[in-house]
């Protein structure tokens, strides 16, 4: 793949959600193999804009979208866009994790299996080779038939990060994907995460200022869907060109 | 009085009145079943539940309702997997297919809420009208058509309930690994099984225990149920037969054959209890 195309490009992006403009005027680049935070006070669009990305916003109720979003340069809301293919690109962490009801195994099997992957071997192969990713092969490797809910939260988030994975995606998005974690498990998804940017490019939604300051190369500012700012992690944080980023940062509006 | 002292007062009346409620219903399920063991129990034979009537239905006292358990059960079993079979599939297209608060969803949700709550008189008038224009005698199979229409809104409302507890986030990430909407709707009824098990027992509930809408499609019999287009006997009708009936011991009957009703839903309800909790194992 070329380097130089930005795998996500967004133009002249506008989402109304049942009549109340939600993101104005989106135009962004993100960078390649590097992560990237969405930060902002709540409802400001940033769960909304990180959704448009792989099209989870079609669902919301009396949504209406305007502008482009081009993945690997093609708009995933061209007319004849598929959408599952889309989807299969982005990898999503929720805010909880959701394990499918099935075991581990299935679990992380899932995406391959519905694209096609028949093979036992390769099967376990995937699932062996996703569950050392996330560094949950040595915790589960004797309990792989064992339902996903029997993991503890932190394993599931991991299982849940293992399941993206496997599906081979380009791109990882993160919702608050820490937020239901305890600090260990927190941690523990925040390296990966770090790890995981040699070969994806990762978006985060985060509310934890810290959490963005931690992980992230570059961060962007939403505010009352707009991008306010949008800068390397640092320069954004410690010295923030606009007042209102000023203000969010040293904590006076949330 | 203090602002606590009037809060624990609240507290108090709240939870006399839930258990003034517990009695009632409790007390009033005791003595539905203590009337039907008392009155029916005398009466209740290995003749009564493995033989056909003899001598005349009203009148006689001979022979039993074996008509009467396999009508019910065969149609009851019919309609509940027909409805189930075409229950489920619109729910999940409802749910899934369907972009919720659109004009399509909410009309065919109120649509079956309507539906829900009709009469199953009426569901019979209407059944009985077509089934004469078109030339059908009263039979099995008439009843299991109009039982399977009034059980279908029952299992349509009830997987849909189920479906909307699903957290939409489950919806997401099953989305986000390249599912199609058929795809999500497996992983849905996966997630939701358990309750499947509730709706289907609604439904069978509903069904075997109905005696308007069989009065005129399904007709009575006192011979076993062979054939689908031939009349057949249900417990409800025959336990309304017998209960019009002068004679005290054909009355008695009445009660026993209430008895076996009883009992067959008895069953129904722990055998589903049991699948039920078997697959719970992957709830969330």
């Amino acid at each position: 793949m070329n380097a130089s195309i930005p795998h996500i490009q967004i133009k002249d992006l506008n989402v109304t959600i049942e009549g109340k403009r939600i993101l104005k005027n989106i135009n962004l680049s993100i960078p390649n193999n590097s992560i990237t935070s969405l930060i902002g006070p709540s409802g400001c669009g940033k769960t909304t804009l990180l959704k448009t990305l792989n099209r989870l916003v079609d669902d919301t109720k009396g949504v209406e979208i305007t502008g482009s979003v081009l993945v690997n340069g093609e708009d995933i809301y061209a007319k004849d866009a598929e959408v599952t293919h889309i989807r299969k690109k982005m990898g999503l962490l929720s805010q909880k994790p959701f394990p499918l009801p099935m075991s581990i195994f299935d679990n992380v099997a899932y995406g391959p299996r519905i694209h096609g992957e028949k093979n036992k071997q390769v099967l376990a192969q995937i699932v062996e080779t996703q569950l050392r990713n996330v560094g949950l092969w040595h915790e589960v490797k004797d309990r792989l038939e064992a339902s996903a809910t029997r993991l503890s939260i932190g394993q599931q988030q991991r299982l849940c990060l293992a399941r993206g994975l496997a599906v081979k995606p380009e791109i990882i998005l993160g919702d608050e994907s820490t937020s239901a974690l305890d600090p260990v498990s927190t941690q523990t998804i925040e390296n990966l995460l770090i790890e995981l940017k040699q070969d994806y490019t990762i978006v985060l939604v985060t509310h934890i200022l810290r959490q963005a300051r931690r992980v992230s190369d570059y961060i962007i500012f939403v505010y009352d869907g707009e991008i306010i700012e949008f800068g390397k992690t640092d320069d954004v944080l410690l010295n923030p060109q606009h007042e209102i980023t000023q203000q969010y940062v040293k904590g006076f509006i949330s | 009085m203090s602002n606590i002292k009037k809060r624990l007062l609240k507290e108090k009346i709240a939870k006399v009145a839930m258990q003034l409620s517990g009695i009632t219903i409790t007390g009033s399920l005791f003595f539905i079943i203590g009337t039907i063991l008392y009155k029916g129990l005398p009466y209740l034979s290995w003749e009564m539940i493995s033989q056909s009537p003899q001598g005349g239905f009203y009148i006689g006292k001979e022979g039993g309702i074996l008509n009467a358990i396999l009508g019910s059960l065969y149609l009851a079993t019919c309609s509940t997997m027909l409805a189930t079979l075409i229950g489920i599939p619109i729910s999940i297209f409802l749910n899934i297919y369907v972009k919720s608060g659109t004009f399509l969803e909410r009309s065919c949700k109120l649509l079956f809420d309507v539906l829900f709550g009709i009469p199953s008189i009426v569901y019979g008038a209407i059944a009985f009208s077509i089934m004469v224009w078109v030339g059908i005698r009263a039979s099995l199979l008439g009843g299991i058509i109009t039982i399977t229409l009034l059980t279908i809104p029952i299992v349509v409302r009830t997987i849909d309930e189920l479906l909307k507890t699903i957290p939409v986030d489950l919806k997401h990430v099953t989305f986000s690994l390249g599912a199609t909407r058929w795809e999500l709707a497996k992983i849905f009824l996966k997630y939701i099984k358990p309750g499947i098990f509730t709706a289907i027992l609604l439904a069978f509930g509903r069904a075997i225990g109905d005696v308007a809408g069989v009065l005129l499609t399904t007709g009575f019999s006192d011979n076993l149920p062979k054939y689908i287009d031939e009349p057949a006997a249900t417990l409800p009708l025959a336990i309304f037969f017998q209960l019009s009936s002068p004679i005290p011991e054909v009355q008695g009957r009445a009660y026993a054959s209430a008895l076996v009703l009883t009992f067959i839903i008895l069953i129904i309800v722990i055998c589903t209890h049991l699948l039920a909790s078997k697959q719970q194992k992957h709830k969330i």
